[in-house]
């Protein structure tokens, strides 16, 4: 490494090849998972039926990585019902965002506002040049232009790092692998009590438990492998953002304001939740503890901040 | 035997100089995007000052010196972007800088002035640039302190200068005030 000497830097450069295997790995991941489910579930429909499975599987997993790289942003910001800035409104905003990206190295992304008063804000995009930033109108009411600072540069290091690419594909094929589980699930009703389990053996019945059982835990699965990618990647946004604006005190305040906002941004679900800079929801349950969270938790993050200084 | 080891010590020698000569590429070429940025901004300040100029000029009608000041200033800045190195920039816009700051003091005695839309844009536009040209410049030095790292460090340094590579200079303004690097721990 050749930023031995100067540890203060983090360098976008760093973390962006580093993703860029993490993408990779991800994908390969959720492909053997659809396989893994397709398979069963297939042979569980008819014996052999798990290798003719295995092709659509594939071909979901892979249209489904296609369609989130190329639209993932777009889907993910018409859900969220984002409207895009014109170029005159919210100059301070603008002003922000374009100073921001230059100390970074990154193009300028776009803007969009989300007209709700809980603040919070996301940013998504497959690279650098095509990302977006949105925040809320609430967010921009309720913080000042320091925490505002702040908030914005660690959206942006989530671009620099190129974070968004793997959020936006862990969040579209979270969102795919939850629909094929669906399905199946719907089909095994459907074809409860057939004929089936009587032309087979021991085999029959075990592979019909592996099944069910997969597609029950599948959704699971694919759902922690989402908050454990996102909650390791806040603490390094808040690190960099930090080191961007030289003033960790900024987001420290922004996220004490966020976090005393109690009321949960309607536009936002569980696959887009763990975009957010602090979990929209507002539902963290404290029985499961942290298993379940897409954020880690909001008063170790400001106390990270704070030893920063 | 012995030409085996000659050849394979040979292949490791070669690979080695090309993905370091590769390194320094990248590492110079970063610095030249990082310093494109700069460039844009300041000549976006060029580009405000004129009018920024001529909107004060009709309030204080006696101030002419401040004006002559700013426009030579300008004029100074406008040609060390053309050729000069970061070092002979930087020492243009310090002056320029400090030619603007005496306009907005004048501009601090005339209250109608500070009434009219047209002033504030100008002004909000070119605070706004220099915060720009402040985060540009951060940039470009973080690349350049990376690329003369890296070019001053064994064993680069050995034969960075038989290929060309020099260190690159830094862009230092006189009065940013700046925020000391937070220490980041993890």
């Amino acid at each position: 490494m050749t930023t031995d000497s100067t540890p203060a830097r983090l360098s976008i450069y760093d973390a962006a090849a580093a993703n860029r295997w993490r993408t990779l790995l991800l994908i390969a991941l959720f492909t053997a998972l659809i396989a893994v489910l397709a398979y069963f579930v297939g042979e569980y429909f008819a014996p052999g039926g798990g290798v003719a499975a295995l092709p659509f599987a594939f071909a979901i997993s892979t249209g489904s990585a296609l369609v989130s790289y190329f639209a993932g942003d777009k889907l993910i910001l018409a859900q969220s019902q984002a409207r895009e800035l014109g170029p005159s409104e919210e100059p301070q905003l603008r002003n922000i965002v374009e100073a921001l990206a230059l100390g970074l190295g990154v193009p300028s992304p776009k803007i969009y506002v989300i007209e709700d008063s809980a603040p919070n804000a996301f940013a998504t995009g497959r690279d650098p040049q095509h990302a977006s930033i949105a925040v809320t109108r609430g967010l921009l009411d309720k913080l000042d232009r320091t925490e505002l600072e702040g908030v914005i540069a660690h959206e942006l290091s989530h671009v620099g790092n190129r974070d968004i690419r793997v959020m936006v594909l862990v969040t579209v094929l979270v969102g795919t692998v939850a629909l094929l589980a669906d399905w199946m699930w719907r089909s095994f009703f459907w074809t409860q009590g057939g004929r089936r389990d009587r032309d087979r053996g021991g085999a029959g019945a075990i592979i019909a438990v592996i099944a069910i059982a997969l597609a029950v835990l599948t959704p699971i699965i694919a759902g922690l492998i989402q908050l454990a990618v996102s909650r390791q990647r806040e603490y390094l946004a808040d690190a960099s953002g930090a080191l961007l604006t030289r003033y960790p005190p900024g987001l420290a305040s922004a996220l004490r304001k966020i976090a005393a906002n109690k009321e949960p941004l309607e536009v936002a679900n569980k696959a887009t939740a763990s975009l957010y800079i602090a979990n929209p929801l507002k539902d963290a349950p404290a029985f499961f503890d942290h298993l379940f969270d897409t954020h880690p938790p909001i008063e170790e993050r400001i106390k990270r901040l704070e030893a920063m200084d | 035997m012995e030409i085996i080891v000659v050849i394979v010590i040979i292949g490791a020698l070669a690979l080695f100089f090309i993905a370091t000569y590769n390194r320094l590429i990248t590492l110079r070429q970063r610095v030249k995007e990082a310093w494109a940025d700069i460039d844009v901004q300041l000549k976006r300040r060029h580009d405000l000052i004129p009018n920024l100029v001529e909107t004060v000029k009709g309030y204080a009608t006696h101030e002419s010196t401040v004006f002559q000041k700013v426009t030579e200033a300008r004029a100074a800045a406008v040609a060390a972007g053309s050729s000069a190195s970061p070092e002979q920039r930087a020492q243009a816009e310090n002056m320029l800088t400090s030619a603007l700051r005496s306009v907005f003091a004048v501009a601090e005695n005339y209250p109608q002035l500070q009434a009219v839309q047209e002033f504030k844009d100008l002004s909000e536009n070119l605070t706004a640039t220099e915060d720009k040209i402040s985060f540009a410049r951060r940039f470009y030095n973080g690349n350049v302190r990376d690329y003369n790292t890296s070019l001053q460090t064994f064993p680069t340094n050995v034969f960075a200068g038989m290929f060309g590579f020099k260190a690159e200079q830094y862009f230092e303004l006189a009065d940013a005030t700046e925020r000391a690097v937070p220490q980041v721990k993890f």
